[in-house]
């Protein structure tokens, strides 16, 4: 397995461990995951899956869990989608 | 994982469905699990227990449960079934709630172990239960800095809890364990936040302590009031739920046929008692009576505890107040507070106000809802979890005879 793997947050790429989520690589790209209802910037509350507030668009397929989800190489996250 | 170990080695056929990317439900997930989860996770393999990483979201026919993981559908056919479906954290509104980096004091552990940078970043902790004192611990021990950790409770209450920990040997050795790695970090007591403040993302929180306020500036705010069961599965399948949990009987038997239930579910007791509860479901569904029977007396020591916690963490009326009429209630709809004061029951709100009608389904603003209202969620309607629409469309046509696992 390699010891780095990088997908990107919105374009830019970012480097991270195996076993790493997508909301955590997010936190890493310095963004937040989505705009609510009302317009303000959500991330991650629970960090277990419950509380959906780390949606995100990974490989164009949107509203996944990204503490649920684990980064793979070459991944494209897109947030606020 | 103990109930699957159990029935597995009983010579069953088992199947573990857990809703993580990887074994180990909440608390053993990740990289870092200690030795009690490795013998676990070892036993589970070395039993033949095959597991799903995936999300049972809707129980189409009796005795089958359909699950959905990133990749695929699963159609699961089972004899037995143990419901294991943990606890979350309660969380309770305050202005500023839903900036990011307000986290959970378990959510930010969780998103620690699975890969946020926490080194050298400040964290408040708040909120009420012995999981501050853990995930404060580990914070630090990952080098992050803690300037406050606020429990809710009382000294008093505090005190007695202490108390009730002396007759509960694992808990003793624990309670000091966590007392050395803490030692020198600022604890208060009778404190909690009030506003959290920031641009674009969390810069400062406002604690209420000693009847004054204090503002801390920090990167994180880690905040859970304790945990409350997972009911949506056991409510779906029909089980019996009284005062918040899952009704069991001596052999962890709920009401409905076939199905028992173990853990957090049936009373937020700690790993030690989920455990236990799970051994005995696991050899009880076996058919292994006589060696269930001799757990009860470990299981009613470790509900004795479970008691303790609920006495010695509930949350004081002040916490009511905190909320301000524009702050957020339901995070999934953005639904404000003086919004919901209006009604006088959850169906009415929900009808009125689409709070807990987001893709959370009222997991988040349930349990506050419960608290700052008195209101209890009536029903839960499959999806228990949003599911893709092709998932859904499978459970109108006819089932197949032949696919699954357990």
């Amino acid at each position: 397995m390699p010891s780095q793997l990088t997908v990107t947050v919105n374009g830019a790429p970012v480097a991270v461990p195996p076993g790493t989520t997508v909301a955590a690589a997010v936190a890493i790209a310095g963004q937040s995951c989505r705009t609510s209802v009302s317009g303000e910037p959500r991330g991650p509350l629970c960090g277990m899956g419950i509380c959906f507030e780390c949606r995100v668009a990974i490989n164009g397929r949107p509203h996944r869990l990204g503490c649920q989800t684990l980064c793979e190489h070459g991944m494209e996250v897109r947030t606020h989608e | 994982m103990a109930a699957g170990v159990h029935a597995a080695e009983s010579g069953r056929k088992v199947g573990i469905v857990d809703d993580n990317p990887t074994l180990g439900g909440q608390i053993w997930r990740g990289t870092e699990a200690g030795p009690t989860a490795s013998m676990w996770t070892e036993r589970v393999r070395s039993s033949g227990v095959t597991v799903l990483c995936g999300r049972v979201f809707h129980q189409p026919a009796p005795c089958v449960l359909l699950a959905e993981n990133n990749d695929s559908l699963h159609e699961l056919h089972y004899g037995k079934l143990i419901l294991a479906t943990g606890a979350r954290e309660r969380f309770l509104p305050f202005p500023g709630w839903s900036l990011p980096n307000v986290m959970g004091a378990g959510g930010l552990q969780a998103m620690i172990k699975c890969g946020l940078p926490i080194r050298g970043k400040r964290v408040v902790v708040a909120g009420t239960g012995p999981l501050l004192l853990a995930v404060g611990a580990y914070l630090l021990d990952h080098g992050a800095e803690i300037p406050i950790i606020c429990e809710q409770a009382s000294w008093m209450s505090l005190t007695r809890f202490s108390m009730a920990l002396l007759a509960q040997p694992e808990k003793i050795v624990q309670g000091l364990e966590l007392k050395r790695r803490l030692a020198g970090t600022h604890f208060s007591a009778n404190s909690w936040p009030v506003t959290a403040s920031g641009k674009s993302a969390l810069e400062t929180v406002t604690i209420a302590r000693s009847g004054k306020t204090e503002s801390i500036p920090c990167d994180y705010l880690a905040c859970g009031f304790h945990l409350v069961p997972n009911l949506e599965l056991p409510l779906l399948l029909g089980c019996q739920i009284r005062n918040g949990c899952v009704q069991v009987d001596d052999f962890q038997r709920t009401a409905v046929p076939e199905v028992f239930c173990a853990g957090e579910p049936t009373g937020i007791g700690g790993v030690e008692l989920s455990l236990v509860e799970g051994e005995i479901a696991g050899l009880a569904a076996s058919g292994r009576i006589a060696e269930a029977s001799r757990l009860f007396r470990k299981r009613e020591r470790l509900r004795r505890f479970a008691r303790s916690l609920d006495r010695a963490f509930r949350l004081r009326s002040e916490l009511r107040s905190v909320p301000l009429p524009d702050t957020i209630v339901c995070r999934c709809e953005d639904v404000r507070y003086s919004h919901l004061r209006a009604h006088n029951g959850w169906r009415a709100a929900k009808l009125q106000t689409r709070c807990g009608m987001g893709p959370c389904q009222g997991r988040v603003c349930g349990p506050a809802t419960q608290f700052l209202f008195a209101w209890s969620p009536d029903s839960v309607r499959p999806p228990i979890f949003p599911a893709r629409v092709e998932s859904i469309g499978h459970t109108n046509r006819e089932l197949s005879e032949t696919t699954g696992g357990p």
